[in-house]
């Protein structure tokens, strides 16, 4: 039964690193934009969840809603002033502007918050657990899996069900064809990002929640949400999750394993996945 | 007044020249055919009035107002819409996605709906959930005009829109221009297909390298006057 638990505490894993992969799916998906600084922008959004706990003794779930719309201003405001100027055919000036926006986010933090570790309280839930069959699972890495699966439902509802989905598909396909339609391409490029802000902080929750963070760990989750969106397909809201669930369900079985092989063994997964299928799980029919 | 009109109408793309001081007029209800070779400045005057390419603010004008300089959404907003060269349907957006992109951020109705697009082109009720680019060209074509009408718009500028088709597609396209101009829009077509061009519109407009060489209406044009202002020989 040891191998049942294993592949059930990986796919519950799996659910955070398709929170931290899912807007940066997002991203890439609208606007073939890499952003190098996801992770540190994942990493704010804890501080500032944190900040909104500490400060005003709100409770981390109401305080993520609290800040889900500061962090949807702070996407939009990215895009719409900083990124949408970098973008067009040559992909280094959006690779640089975010790789130096990660160093700024970074020590920023480092001199607000200093580089101790923080992790935010959710008290008894911390531990708490349930019995699925003959299986424990844990309270929080249930929420975990089952807010990544919302995100991503919520998501493909939005982007195949309204409008406004339309104009994102759109405006991926072709900016200045949707311009034609009347479709102002920055600034949905800038709602992407606003969007992608929001889920950015829903993964920051559970980060912030499940384990201790301090400004500089984003890089590393970064690596994560790559590999996530690398294994579905690039663009895959649904093939992320799935890339998610690859990397911790081989991380978990690394663990099991040796516990110091949990990390590379959801690296070799990665590698396996590229070699095997290079265009990801799930890749998007148009590219 | 023109309801749509160029003045001394400038393009370049880099150092590049493309447009020399382009003036032409479209009255309402008219339609008005460009013609040219390949590479006489035909799509950037389209691109220039659609505003995919900037200008001067008084270099384009529309029912009076100066829209030279306003970008593409502004445009579409101010009723003229493109049905661009090549058709540009969305890849990843269905035949009826791709109309109702058209009339994205719209709330006035007109007489341009889903249900009078397919009306006017019915194959497209029967393909609706079909990806746009799986169909004929043809279909696609028929789709990039429908896309455009759902803007209601008053002026509708059609790119090259029998390239690449069947004469007998190209037919059934043209003969829906009486039912788009009844619904009350004005058109732009640009045309290489000479015979055509005269056949639909009230007006026409000949460019070569950048400039309009011969305008008029059809009957006053002769065979020897278009041969001359469309290649530059006598």
């Amino acid at each position: 039964m040891a191998w049942l638990d294993t592949i059930i505490q990986g796919i519950l894993l799996g659910g955070l690193y398709a929170l931290f992969a899912a807007g940066l799916s997002l991203v890439f998906g609208i606007m073939r934009l890499v952003n190098l600084a996801h992770g540190d922008l994942i990493v704010l959004a804890a501080f500032l969840i944190l900040v909104l706990v500490s400060a005003l003794g709100l409770n981390p779930f109401v305080a993520a809603l609290v800040a889900m719309p500061v962090m949807f201003a702070i996407g939009w405001a990215l895009q719409f002033f900083l990124l949408n100027r970098t973008l067009g055919t040559d992909i280094l000036p959006p690779l640089l502007v975010t790789f130096g926006l990660s160093i700024v986010i970074q020590n920023g933090l480092l001199e607000g918050f200093t580089a101790d570790s923080r992790r935010i309280s959710v008290g008894g839930l911390e531990s708490a657990s349930m019995a699925l069959g003959p299986i424990n699972v844990g309270v929080m890495p249930l929420l975990t899996l089952a807010s990544a699966i919302a995100v991503i439902v919520g998501l493909n509802q939005l982007f195949y069900r309204t409008s406004l989905g339309r104009a994102f598909r759109a405006t991926s396909d072709d900016p200045i064809t949707a311009g034609l339609m009347g479709i102002q391409p920055k600034r949905i490029f800038a709602t992407t990002t606003g969007i992608a802000m929001v889920v950015v902080t829903i993964a920051a929750l559970y980060l912030g929640t499940r384990a201790n963070f301090d400004p500089t760990i984003g890089p590393a989750r970064l690596i994560y949400a790559f590999e996530a969106v690398i294994i579905g397909g690039l663009g895959s809201l649904w093939g992320t999750l799935a890339g998610g669930i690859v990397i911790g369900i081989a991380q978990t079985f690394g663990a099991a394993i040796n516990p110091e092989w949990q990390i590379l063994a959801g690296h070799l997964a990665f590698l396996v996945v590229l070699l095997v299928r290079p265009r990801g799980l799930f890749p998007r029919a148009v590219d | 007044m023109a309801l749509l009109e160029t003045r001394n109408l400038i393009a370049r793309y880099g150092d590049f020249q493309a447009l020399f001081g382009v003036d032409i007029a479209l009255e309402q209800g008219e339609t008005v055919a460009i013609i040219g070779a390949n590479g006489a400045g035909k799509t950037t005057l389209m691109r220039s009035i659609s505003g995919i390419l900037a200008n001067q603010p008084d270099a384009v004008l529309f029912d009076g107002e100066k829209i030279g300089a306003l970008p593409a959404p502004d445009i579409v907003a101010r009723g003229i819409a493109m049905v661009p060269e090549g058709r540009k349907l969305f890849p990843s957006l269905s035949v009826e996605e791709n109309l109702l992109i058209g009339r994205y951020g719209r709330t006035v109705e007109g007489h341009w709906n889903l249900q009078t697009v397919y009306e006017l082109f019915p194959i497209l009720r029967e393909r609706h959930a079909n990806p746009g680019t799986a169909l004929s060209g043809g279909q696609q074509q028929m789709v990039a005009i429908g896309r455009a009408l759902m803007s209601n718009p008053r002026v509708l500028l059609c790119d090259e829109i029998s390239l690449g088709l069947a004469p007998v597609v190209i037919r059934d396209i043209y003969a829906a221009f009486p039912r788009i101009r009844a619904a009350g829009a004005s058109i732009v077509v640009v045309e290489q297909d000479i015979g055509q061009a005269l056949k639909v519109a009230d007006r026409v407009y000949c460019m070569m390298e950048g400039r309009i060489t011969l305008s008029g209406a059809p009957s006053d044009l002769t065979r020897e006057k278009i041969h001359a202002a469309y290649f530059g020989v006598a």
